[in-house]
């Protein structure tokens, strides 16, 4: 098992015919991703990478059966392209776009909200670097070698700490389930909490690596969650005990963010909820064995 | 980004915001001028830098004659003004905004400021206004009244009469402040701002609500959508380095200490600072050189990172995805000759042999580690001198 994705998951490609999107799609159908079509509006009834290019996600859908997308479109279109995904009824959109302006994340997240929880979309970013459930499928552009299948789930809001996880975990023979970037931007398709809940859920995860990073309130929100609903140990890091703290003009936000938005406060937190909290990025595979070791 | 007092006031100004009459001034000159065409007895000469607490630390001051006007804006201009905002080192006053003096009975506080937790506008009011918003929260939480604004309808009348209900003010002024706070709210949606803050609102000795003071700060990545706004940065608020590496597509923020960073991805770029910290050395500085580092950026990277005199090695950390091993390599190789600090370099990800084979053999005395540890652990030995 794996969350989200797996060798069966059929996937369009939204903003197909793009170069970026041209050699992503290609490294995942090398990896053996299900990918069965892809959509660029105006560019309907061609073929690319030897699948067919539709001018709709409905479209799409309807003729390939598509449950999830991995979108490739530039930001002023990116959130429109999200819409059409949910409409589609599509199951899954993982964006790797970086620059959505906040509000149009804002405007999707609401959008979202008027499908039924079980109809609703799942959105995985934007600016991340995708899923990968190791050995089986990648929604993404992260390097596939370094993912060794195994046990292990993670969910990282920066790609390449994610990276430095799974690396580190394959030299010490710790594979990985799936691991989700949930991307670094304020407002996100899906938190760290709701990934929690499915790895709980996957019967093959033994241990799940949360790695933060400093400002809002998602790792927080996650730990007190796993305190009181998860059977299963979850080593978590937060990047940025080095940061300067951001030089703000104005104060509005203070009131909402006062507390629990330094490395340290997070850090803080996550131990004191009962997470393994690894002590620098460079010990994240070592930490992870540890936590391993507990529940052996 | 950030804009200036006077900047947010034109702008919501064009929502219906109600401001007090005043003018920009580069010169003591152009101060008195100005304060000429106002007319009036009494004006606020008031110090144009991008943080709060002006007032405090002597950035604005009531003048009753042009003298003092002049006298004000001479004293000003080209010195730095150090707030609790901006650090020890403040701000260098290069603008200053003259306004026609408003005498008011309350001082009240209006926020607005996207809430990443429940990713929405979130209104924020209080009748202590004046007085910073931490400190309001802190001595008189009471006194804070928040309304969440949802995305579907926008901010309606309703919650705006809601808060200016609460605020406590009279039926005429109760009209006017919803005016503004809807005003606000537009201006906030309509332009991609992530805060509005007026601070304070006041209610005049005429009984008029107007906002005496204000301040916006924008998405960054809305800013394609908005040229008015994106008109407004004024590159003398930002640090020249960082300016640099945002023309490169870099994200550069200079720190005190001697090892220089070339990093790929925000969150990694942290987590070395982090582990060279561990390892007891000081990051110079943290830089992200992003997604498609092609060589010209790695090079114009290495000028950004050496322009500080401070470093004493560089540390370049790069896990590919998006990247190409091969790529940051060619450009780290093209920059590392002639280089006058060591260089440790440490490549995994995408193509990590074809990149690895670069950096062996071109021939440069490279340091090359194969893990974020052996990498920073490298670059603190080196930095003390050891080898």
């Amino acid at each position: 098992m794996s969350i989200l994705i797996d060798q069966h998951t059929r996937v369009i490609v939204q903003g197909f015919t793009g170069d970026k999107a041209s050699f992503h799609a290609a490294e995942m159908m090398a990896y053996g991703t299900n990918v069965v079509g892809g959509v660029t509006p105006g560019k309907g009834g061609k073929t690319h990478l030897n699948r067919p290019v539709f001018n709709t996600v409905k479209e799409a859908v309807a003729a390939t059966g598509a449950q999830a997308s991995l979108a490739f479109v530039p930001p002023p279109y990116a959130a429109d392209a999200l819409m059409e995904a949910a409409d589609a009824g599509l199951d899954l959109v993982c964006i790797i776009t970086d620059g959505i302006p906040s509000q149009d994340m804002m405007r999707v997240k609401r959008y979202l909200r008027r499908y039924p929880k079980e109809k609703r979309t799942t959105i995985v970013g934007p600016n991340c670097a995708g899923i990968i459930s190791a050995g089986k499928a990648m929604l993404g552009i992260m390097p596939s070698h370094i993912y060794l299948p195994g046990n292990v789930g993670i969910v990282s809001r920066s790609g390449t700490l994610g990276y430095e996880a799974a690396a580190q975990m394959k030299a010490l023979g710790i594979g990985v389930t799936t691991s989700v970037g949930i991307g670094g931007d304020p407002i996100n398709g899906s938190s760290f909490l709701d990934h929690m809940a499915r790895f709980e859920e996957d019967p093959e995860t033994r241990a799940v690596v949360m790695i933060g990073e400093i400002g809002g309130p998602q790792e927080a929100e996650a730990s007190a969650w796993i305190k009181e609903n998860m059977s299963k140990p979850v080593v978590g890091y937060v990047a940025g005990m080095t940061a300067p703290k951001g030089r703000r003009m104005g104060h509005a936000g203070a009131i909402i963010s006062a507390a629990g938005d330094t490395a340290a406060e997070k850090s803080e937190i996550m131990a004191s909820f009962g997470l393994f909290v690894s002590p620098s990025a460079a010990e994240l595979g070592a930490t992870v064995a540890r936590a391993l070791a507990s529940v052996a | 980004m950030d804009i200036h007092e006077y900047q947010a006031k034109s702008l919501l100004a064009g929502f219906g915001v109600v401001i007090p009459p005043g003018g920009v001034a580069y010169s003591p000159d152009q101060a008195v001028y100005v304060a000429t065409e106002l007319g009036g007895s009494h004006w606020a000469v008031k110090a144009q830098i991008h943080s709060g607490g002006r007032g405090k630390a002597g950035g604005v001051k009531l003048c009753r004659t042009y003298h003092d006007v002049a006298e004000a804006a001479q004293g000003m201009l080209g010195a730095r003004l150090v707030t609790n905002q901006t650090g020890p080192e403040g701000k260098v006053v290069h603008r200053l905004y003259v306004e026609k003096a408003t005498p008011f009975t309350r001082e009240l506080y209006l926020g607005f400021v996207l809430d990443r937790k429940i990713e929405r506008i979130r209104v924020i009011a209080s009748a202590e206004g004046g007085m910073e918003i931490e400190d309001i929260a802190h001595e008189k939480p009471e006194s804070i009244m928040q309304i969440e604004v949802e995305p579907a309808v926008g901010l309606q009348p309703f919650q705006a009469r809601e808060l200016a209900f609460g605020l406590g003010l009279n039926l005429k002024q109760v009209s006017q402040a919803v005016n503004i706070i809807l005003g606000c709210y537009r201006a906030f949606r309509d332009l991609d701002a992530t805060m509005v803050e007026i601070n304070p609102l006041v209610v005049t000795k005429d009984d008029e609500v107007i906002a005496l003071d204000a301040k916006m700060s924008f998405d960054d990545n809305a800013l394609f959508r908005r040229p008015k706004v994106s008109e407004m940065r004024d590159p003398a608020e930002e640090d020249p380095r960082e300016a640099q590496a945002a023309e490169h597509g870099l994200n550069y923020v200079g720190l005190a200490g001697d090892i220089g960073c070339i990093i790929n991805g925000a969150g990694l770029a942290m987590a070395t600072m982090d582990t060279i910290k561990y390892c007891g050395g000081e990051p110079a500085n943290f830089l992200d050189v992003g997604g498609g580092a092609s060589p010209e950026r790695v090079g114009a990277a290495f000028r950004l990172v050496l322009s500080d005199r401070g470093v004493k090695v560089i540390l370049v950390n790069i896990f590919a995805g998006i990247n190409r091993c091969d790529w940051v390599a060619q450009g780290v190789v093209q920059a590392a000759a002639g280089l006058g600090v060591p260089l440790v370099v440490r490549l995994a990800g995408t193509n990590v042999e074809e990149g690895q084979k670069i950096i062996r053999e071109c021939g440069l005395p490279i340091v090359t580690a194969d893990s974020l540890m052996e990498a920073c652990d490298k670059a603190v030995r080196l930095a003390r001198g050891e080898h």
